[in-house]
């Protein structure tokens, strides 16, 4: 497009034909070739390296949604990075976390992104949360050729549902498929350890303090038992994003608030290590 | 066998270019003005669904006078344009000017080709610069032309004497209301010299607010918050440029974000 549109300076004919309001149908017509679902894979023997992102939990609570992820990324048994980003906002009413192969995945996001920008932009309206969910479904089928290969995409999506009024989060498969979580959600390596402790530590009255003291304590759990999870980094002052999504809009909690979140789980994990203690009956 | 007349390459021009005119100058013209913290776009607009301003990108805004469905072609090819860019390279490689130029030579062509009608439209290119020194704005008539605006800009059918009435009245640093009033009074005049009412409803009204949080800076103004700042506009002109009113008119706008 770009040499297109220098060489003779004006839109290219596909820029002004009326038509889809999807960024993704427009690329998909006009420049197929950089659609990532279109790329073509060599034949590969054997799983390829790249350095994957590991746990994202979500919680729902009266008002909204928390959607938070650790920090650590791996390749094999190494430590690719220790304070990658793995939750983005979609938009203003809702989020994306991934797991999976980081590089495609963060691509994902991008393009996530601006396609409900774009739309946005394009009709003078937001899609539904409904749809936005639908959306992501459709991308992560078409990576499928590369999930067999091993770089599989599975992110979790959240987001506040302005016509209903309340948080809700959408799971992934590695084929696309969607469904509904009620209440709580995890995904990625340590997301076993992480729902065990939601499971026990969800109640429908959190407030919105409660639910991101929850995700934190989630994501302890998760990297106490999964090498690939990183657990809050107090040396190096690397601490879980925590992203909470309400009628205001996404808001990600600052460094401040997320050290401090962090700092007092820790600091009753000193007291006990297992964490807080549900009731037997 | 028929000989078509010979109709000189002069003739040719000026005949479309007074048929793009005409066009233009049938719809309502509408204002652009750089205020202290960005760009307000100002327009007569009865319809709330079908809009003639809108954001392009990050910074960037995109306002048009004339014919609706032409302007909408345009306004689609640039957001396309302007999402596939900063796709390919960067958000931050997306500029007004880069668009602006992708859309006179649009406009140009589309003039000059023999096979097409021209468009009747006019464009207006805005990107909200950290200060209003790198505010950029572009006026870019039917023909493909393009021009570099400072200040305060019309376009449409009385654009003429509208930014004859701005330039003389605009000054650089007004509060929102203030420049929301002045555009107001601009557009109330009619050729003839009279005044006319434009009720609160059938104004559109949109900002790229350099102060935003967000990194989309554009924004529309509707409602309660339109009403508020058209009354500290008319209070602020009343008292003559009464600070405190100035003030006030700020943290109105600054507050109330959607």
């Amino acid at each position: 497009m770009e040499a297109n549109t220098r060489s003779t300076g004006r839109l290219p004919a596909a820029f002004l034909t009326p038509g889809s309001s999807s960024f993704m149908d427009f690329l998909g017509e006009h420049q197929p070739e950089i659609l990532p679902g279109n790329r073509q894979l060599p034949p590969v023997q054997g799983v390829i390296e790249a350095p994957h992102g590991t746990t994202i939990v979500a919680v729902t609570f009266p008002g909204g949604v928390v959607l938070a992820g650790d920090r650590r990324a791996t390749m094999g048994n190494m430590i690719a990075q220790r304070d990658i980003e793995k939750v983005f906002p979609a938009d203003e009413y809702s989020a994306v976390g991934i797991a999976g192969t980081a590089g495609l995945a963060v691509e994902m996001v991008k393009l996530f992104q601006l396609e409900l920008e774009h739309f946005e932009k394009v009709e003078g309206a937001q899609l539904s949360l409904e749809g936005k969910a639908n959306r992501l479904s459709t991308m992560i089928r078409s990576n499928l050729g590369m999930a067999m290969q091993g770089l599989a995409v599975v992110p979790l999506f959240a987001g506040y549902d302005v016509d209903r009024g309340r948080g809700r989060i959408f799971s992934y498969d590695v084929t696309g498929g969607r469904s509904e979580e009620r209440n709580y959600a995890t995904t990625g390596s340590g997301s076993v350890f992480a729902r065990g402790a939601m499971k026990k530590l969800f109640r429908d009255d959190l407030t919105e303090e409660q639910a991101t003291t929850l995700v934190v304590q989630a994501l302890y759990d998760a990297a106490d038992d999964d090498s690939a999870t990183g657990g809050p980094d107090v040396a190096r002052r690397i601490y879980p994003i925590i992203t909470v999504i309400t009628e205001d809009g996404f808001r990600r909690l600052g460094e401040d608030e997320a050290a401090e979140l962090a700092g007092s789980v820790l600091q009753a994990r000193l007291e006990q290590p297992d964490g807080p203690r549900a009731a037997l009956l | 066998m028929s000989t078509p007349f010979y109709v000189s390459p002069q003739q040719a021009m000026a005949d479309r270019a007074e048929y793009a005119r005409k066009g233009i100058a049938r719809g309502r013209s509408l204002v652009v003005l750089q205020y202290a913290d960005g760009i307000v776009f100002v327009g007569e607009n009865p319809s709330r669904a079908l809009h003639k301003f809108s954001e392009i990108y990050d910074r960037i805004g995109f306002a048009a006078a004339g014919k609706y469905n032409e302007y909408e072609n345009l306004r689609i090819g640039g957001v396309r344009y302007a999402d596939l860019r900063g796709y390919t390279y960067d958000r931050d490689d997306v500029t007004a000017r880069g668009l602006a130029n992708v859309y006179a030579q649009t406009l140009g062509t589309i003039f000059s080709s023999q096979a097409e009608k021209p468009y009747e439209v006019e464009l207006v290119v805005a990107e909200v610069g950290d200060s209003p020194e790198n505010d950029q704005i572009y006026r870019l008539p039917h023909d493909g032309s393009i021009v570099d605006e400072h200040g305060s800009v019309a376009v449409g059918g009385n654009a003429e004497q509208i930014s004859g009435y701005l330039d003389q009245r605009h000054r650089d640093g007004m509060t929102l209301a203030e420049a929301l009033k002045l555009a107001v009074q601009a557009l109330s005049r009619d050729t003839n010299g009279t005044e006319r009412e434009i009720p609160a409803e059938r104004l559109e009204v949109a900002v790229l607010d350099r102060t935003r949080p967000q990194q989309r800076k554009f924004k529309r103004i509707v409602g309660g918050q339109l009403s508020r700042l058209l009354e500290s506009g008319a209070a602020a002109g009343a008292a003559s440029a009464d600070s405190e009113a100035e003030a006030e008119a700020e943290t109105d706008s600054g507050s109330d974000e959607e």
